[in-house]
């Protein structure tokens, strides 16, 4: 399990402005990140011989690497289940370093998904060409994301007592992390009124529990042990990396509890592959597509009981002069959706000390996705 | 709402559909009960599929109130209540639960089928309060 412990490294990270309209291509957009994630290491992007992408990326690997002109490609992939790439894609070139297939590997996430299709809104056509459990959901108006990850919110607060008002304390603290990154799209503070006065998408999920849509791009650059010194900046040491899945699951809701996410299991090995325990970690980066999988995600990967997650982040606790600093670039929620790999980013930008809301003596920064059938886990350690 | 789109795994299942009949899929080995339908038993890997009716029984397991239509067409349809339904069987759906104001929905509230036509001419279920109840 230990087999990538501080095998690879990540030693650059590039973003693209974030907007409601890029007006560019993804592939410009891609490019764009991937460029300045070179620039930010230092690396020529010639030396780029690893590449890894979503599977919902809708850009293939044959254009990107034809327009970033790379010449030295030596191995690629692509990882699924959508949201759980933000992570996924750091796991699989840590796995191709380790394995020697590749030396220094770009991932990228590029979207134009607030002005192109937006995962918000629900197109009857291609919602049915995906076939399987769409026709036993979308026939019921069981349509987009929320409507299937808030069975998880009704679940949670069936179950444990959860609130909407502990919701609101996870959409309250994104929101205050994102008001000090000139990055973010949402920038101005909200409050539990606010909150509580947004209007409902799906009860009990308001506009305020739901992400952002936007355009943009972002790309890090990994790399190998041997290599990982003598950049521009101290490298990011990936010190776990996991990803899985441990239950049967079909179409986000068709599955055991849906009160729980499909990350304990992802939790147990990416501990075990760094060598460490939740009580080490520093910060943590969750992919936050909807508030209550903040709550979720900190019970999964230890931080508190099953069902006790809802009372734990009262009081600011996971903000970034919190006790556990939660995305402290405001997340999907309030800075840009780029499918969460701009949490890996924000965890490197965390160890490298030039996050905007910068937490005080960070070693260890857990990553984390949990969307309910796979998840992916990172560990990232400071030089 | 859009229309299901069968396949081969699932044909039968829209087939009892069409004659009122909830047909649950199961293994013909173990007997294990699985939703939605497809081609193998995830316990124990039989492609021996029987269809089994359901009683049409089933209660309330978690459930949403939608509010916001995420597509035009939608607009005269909110609020809407989309639940997963447990069936006395064992496995959990998806449906509505029509005839009611949604604010009185709750989980564990008993629920039985209703099978209404599609404006594409096919026959889905649906969940309504329990006659019984």
């Amino acid at each position: 399990m230990d087999g990538l412990r501080d095998k690879a490294a990540i030693i650059g990270i590039g973003e693209t402005e974030y907007s409601k309209n890029s007006g560019r291509t993804e592939l410009a957009l891609a490019c764009e990140a991937i460029t300045r994630a070179c620039d930010d290491a230092g690396v020529p992007v010639d030396e780029i011989d690893g590449l890894v992408r979503f599977d919902y990326d809708a850009i293939d690997e044959v254009t990107l690497t034809s327009h970033l002109g790379l010449r030295n490609l030596r191995w690629m992939s692509h990882t699924g289940y959508g949201g759980t790439g933000g992570n996924a894609v750091v796991v699989h070139a840590a796995a191709a370093i380790a394995a020697g297939l590749a030396d220094t590997v770009v991932c990228y996430r590029a979207l134009n998904e607030r002005s192109g299709r937006r995962y918000g809104q629900a197109d009857f056509r291609a919602l049915l060409e995906g076939g399987g459990q769409q026709s036993f959901q979308a026939p019921w108006g069981m349509l987009a994301p929320v409507h299937q990850f808030g069975q998880f919110a009704s679940r949670h607060m069936i179950e444990y007592g959860t609130t909407s008002r502990q919701f609101g304390e996870v959409a309250v603290t994104l929101r205050r992390h994102a008001s000090m990154n000139p990055r973010a799209m949402m920038r101005t503070p909200i409050t539990i009124v606010d909150h509580q006065s947004s209007r409902m998408i799906a009860a009990p999920l308001r506009l305020f529990d739901c992400c952002i849509e936007s355009d943009g791009a972002c790309a890090v650059i990994v790399t190998s042990a041997d290599r990982a010194r003598g950049f521009r900046h101290p490298p990011a040491w990936i010190m776990g990396a996991a990803q899985g899945s441990g239950s049967r699951a079909q179409g986000i809701v068709f599955r055991e509890s849906l009160a729980v996410a499909e990350s304990e299991h992802t939790a147990r090995d990416v501990y075990r592959s760094a060598g460490v325990g939740p009580d080490e970690i520093d910060a943590v980066m969750i992919y936050d597509h909807f508030t209550p999988f903040v709550i979720i995600s900190l019970e999964a990967y230890g931080f508190c009981p099953r069902g006790e997650g809802g009372p734990f982040v009262e009081g600011g606790r996971i903000a970034f002069d919190g006790e556990l600093p939660v995305n402290t670039h405001g997340g999907n929620h309030s800075e840009a959706y780029i499918h969460g790999l701009p949490h890996v980013i924000e965890a490197v930008r965390q160890l490298r000390g030039t996050s905007t809301a910068q937490v005080d003596r960070v070693e260890l920064v857990l990553s984390c996705s949990s969307v309910a059938q796979l998840s992916a886990a990172v560990i990232l350690r400071k030089d | 709402m859009p229309a299901p789109v069968p396949d081969l795994d699932t044909q039968p299942f829209w087939d009892g559909c069409e004659q009122e009949r909830f047909l649950v899929p199961t293994c013909g080995s173990c007997g294990a009960r699985r939703w939605p339908p497809g081609p193998m038993c995830p316990v124990c890997r039989s492609t021996a599929t029987e269809w089994l009716e359901s009683s049409g029984r089933g209660s309330v397991y978690s459930f949403l109130v939608v509010h916001h239509p995420v597509n035009p067409v939608l607009l005269d349809q909110v609020p809407y209540v989309v639940a997963m339904i447990e069936l006395e069987e064992g496995i959990r759906v998806v449906g509505n639960v029509e005839d009611c104001d949604p604010d009185s929905v709750h989980t564990g509230m008993q629920v039985e089928v209703v099978f209404e036509r599609h404006e594409e001419g096919m026959l889905i279920p649906n969940f309504r309060a329990a006659s019984w109840s």
